[in-house]
């Protein structure tokens, strides 16, 4: 295995540390886990940091995170303490390419006033400056800069702020463990907890699937990850580590789409304005409850795909264990919710997917193929932001209801501005999608990859599904849980 | 009450659950044997070859036909499709259920 198949080099050495760390746990060292930094980082000289003690003390954060980090802490996303680098954060800066010009329109675009020009030069007066940045796009050389923290920047809920310490910190009261802080920060100092301990002690106590079976309910973004083989050979390999069955994700899509679009005629049945956003994507529902929580009542019962998937699996086989293996960060929190009635039993990422593949000595390339094909072309179109607007359209058409007017919210910031204009009663939509990645699952921040072209793939997955409709998976839920047709 | 599994693994599913499952609905109305039946799905009962599969669960096979392949608890089915539900439930589940 290669760097180059991931995105970053923050993505491979955490990579390095899981397998690592998987590896030991099946052939033991793992109770001298404090031998890992050392062997992943030789020495003598350091790669990134000051010194190669400072990146082993780096690499322990790391092998603590992938053994599943701070049990005390409730988020799923932390800070590694050793890792963040105490980034500069000094907001606006002008650099020496100012040339004190005639125009100043830094200072003229400056809502604030903060901005004057002394000795032929722009000043910024830091007591006013609100870190607006338009003085930086107005500038004709851009000799504005903002330095900014990449997690403070990234992070669209505000939750994170620099301590007394100048480290990062989040605030778990405002964080939606979305994970955008993980996949921005240059040093790799933010990570998401890893469970792949956890569902490998299932593994092994289910005895080859003969005390329990354990299924593996599979997002469906995970066609735009195979770059080690095709996602059927990633099917077998996931196997191969002793799952007894893979099930699509989307199958538990097409009954959220079918329970979304029948909730929704509800709704139009008491109400003049019926309002509904989705409820599949755990890190915006978060969002809508800390910041607008006037809106709580619009949030969809629907149970998302990943937990109607598993309450199909565990109708069927009571006993079953069930893990999710996804790009998602906030899965990680949302299967120990309530509501969710204990469905899932655990959560895997794509990354640690890979590493766990990888550790185990299987090659994808060389695996045969296995079928994926549970759900229906709309089920597997969830994965891309507007997969469920497109689909809940599709199905209240189907079911006689008129009046469906979907915008899909693609990202945190687009999911704020439709619901400001949802609460002040200006929204033109009354089917809201809310998903907190942008482009939705396929730019998960634990995926192996996120690349423009993922949406290409998913569409292509989409098509490739035996059922074209969602009506085969409707049926079978309705056998499943014993309700009338 | 026995118990009767239709596998809707990716395998099976391929080869046409939905439509067995359909089928095997209809003959069970046919039959008047709906109260005697719990018909379910199973995600994958680890016979992908074969498929599409059946699990008959608390029941012996009357026929024991080429297709039949005996379980601690009753027996499965193999190669199952729309056209010859009818014909395996009439020979192999019809007659072993208790009938008043």
């Amino acid at each position: 295995m290669e760097q180059k198949l991931f995105d970053t080099n923050v993505q491979w050495t955490k990579y390095r540390v899981l397998r690592e760390v998987i590896r030991r746990a099946y052939e033991g060292g793992l109770e001298n886990a404090y031998t890992i930094p050392r062997a992943i980082a030789p020495g003598p000289k350091a790669e990134t940091r000051c010194c190669i003690h400072k990146e082993r003390a780096v690499l322990m954060d790391r092998v603590h995170m992938a053994m599943g980090g701070n049990k005390e802490n409730p988020n799923v996303i932390e800070v590694l303490y050793e890792a963040c680098d105490e980034c500069p954060a000094g907001g606006m800066i002008v650099t020496d390419v100012c040339r004190g010009c005639l125009m100043h329109s830094c200072k003229e675009v400056c809502p604030k006033g903060a901005i004057t020009i002394v000795d032929h030069r722009c000043t910024i007066d830091k007591t006013k400056c609100i870190e607006c940045g338009k003085c930086a796009q107005a500038c004709p050389y851009s000799a504005i800069i903002a330095q900014k923290r990449p997690c403070i920047k990234s992070c669209k809920v505000k939750a994170i702020s620099i301590n007394d310490e100048d480290k990062a910190e989040i605030d778990n009261s405002k964080c939606i463990s979305c994970g955008a802080c993980v996949v921005s920060c240059p040093f790799g100092a933010i990570s998401d907890k890893s469970l792949v301990l956890d569902i490998i002690k299932m593994l092994k106590e289910s005895e080859n699937n003969t005390r329990y079976k354990v299924y593996a309910v599979i997002a469906p973004a995970i066609v735009s990850q195979c770059r080690f083989g095709r996602a059927t050979q990633v099917v077998t390999a996931i196997r191969k580590l002793g799952f007894h069955q893979v099930v699509e994700a989307a199958i538990g899509a097409d009954i959220t789409l079918y329970n979304e679009a029948r909730e929704f005629k509800e709704k139009m049945e008491e109400s003049e304005n019926p309002v509904m956003t989705t409820s599949c994507c755990p890190a915006f529902v978060r969002f809508v409850e800390n910041n607008f929580p006037e809106l709580k009542d619009a949030i969809s019962n629907s149970v998302s795909p990943m937990v109607m998937a598993a309450s199909l699996i565990k109708h069927s086989d009571p006993t079953a264990r069930v893990v999710f293996i996804g790009p998602c960060a906030a899965k990680k929190f949302e299967y120990t919710l309530e509501k969710t009635h204990g469905m899932i039993d655990s959560v895997m990422s794509f990354e640690e997917l890979q590493a766990f593949v990888d550790a185990r000595g299987i090659d994808t390339t060389q695996c045969e193929d296995s079928t994926l094909d549970n759900a229906s072309y709309y089920g597997r179109i969830f994965a891309k932001s507007g997969g469920i607007a497109q689909g809940v359209a599709y199905v209240a058409g189907k079911m006689g209801v008129d009046g469906v007017k979907p915008v899909a919210m693609n990202g945190i910031d687009q999911c704020r501005q439709h619901l400001m204009l949802l609460r002040a009663k200006k929204a033109t939509a009354n089917f809201f999608e809310g998903m907190a990645c942008d482009g939705g699952c396929v730019g998960g921040p634990l995926s192996i990859t996120r690349s423009p072209k993922n949406v290409f793939d998913v569409d292509k997955y989409g098509n490739e599904a035996k059922e074209k409709d969602i009506d085969g998976s409707v049926r079978l839920y309705k056998m499943t849980m014993k309700e009338d047709e | 009450m026995i118990a009767i599994k239709v596998c809707v693994g990716s395998s099976c599913h391929l080869k046409g659950s939905y439509a067995v499952i359909e089928e095997m609905k209809r003959v069970l109305k046919k039959y008047d044997v709906e109260d005697l039946v719990d018909l379910q799905a199973s995600f994958c009962l680890g016979h992908c070859a074969k498929g599409v599969t059946v699990d008959c669960d608390g029941v012996e096979p009357a026929a024991s036909g080429e297709q039949v392949e005996r379980t601690e608890k009753g027996f499965i089915l193999h190669s199952v499709n729309a056209e010859n539900v009818e014909q395996l439930f009439a020979t192999e589940i019809y007659p072993s259920l208790q009938l008043n």
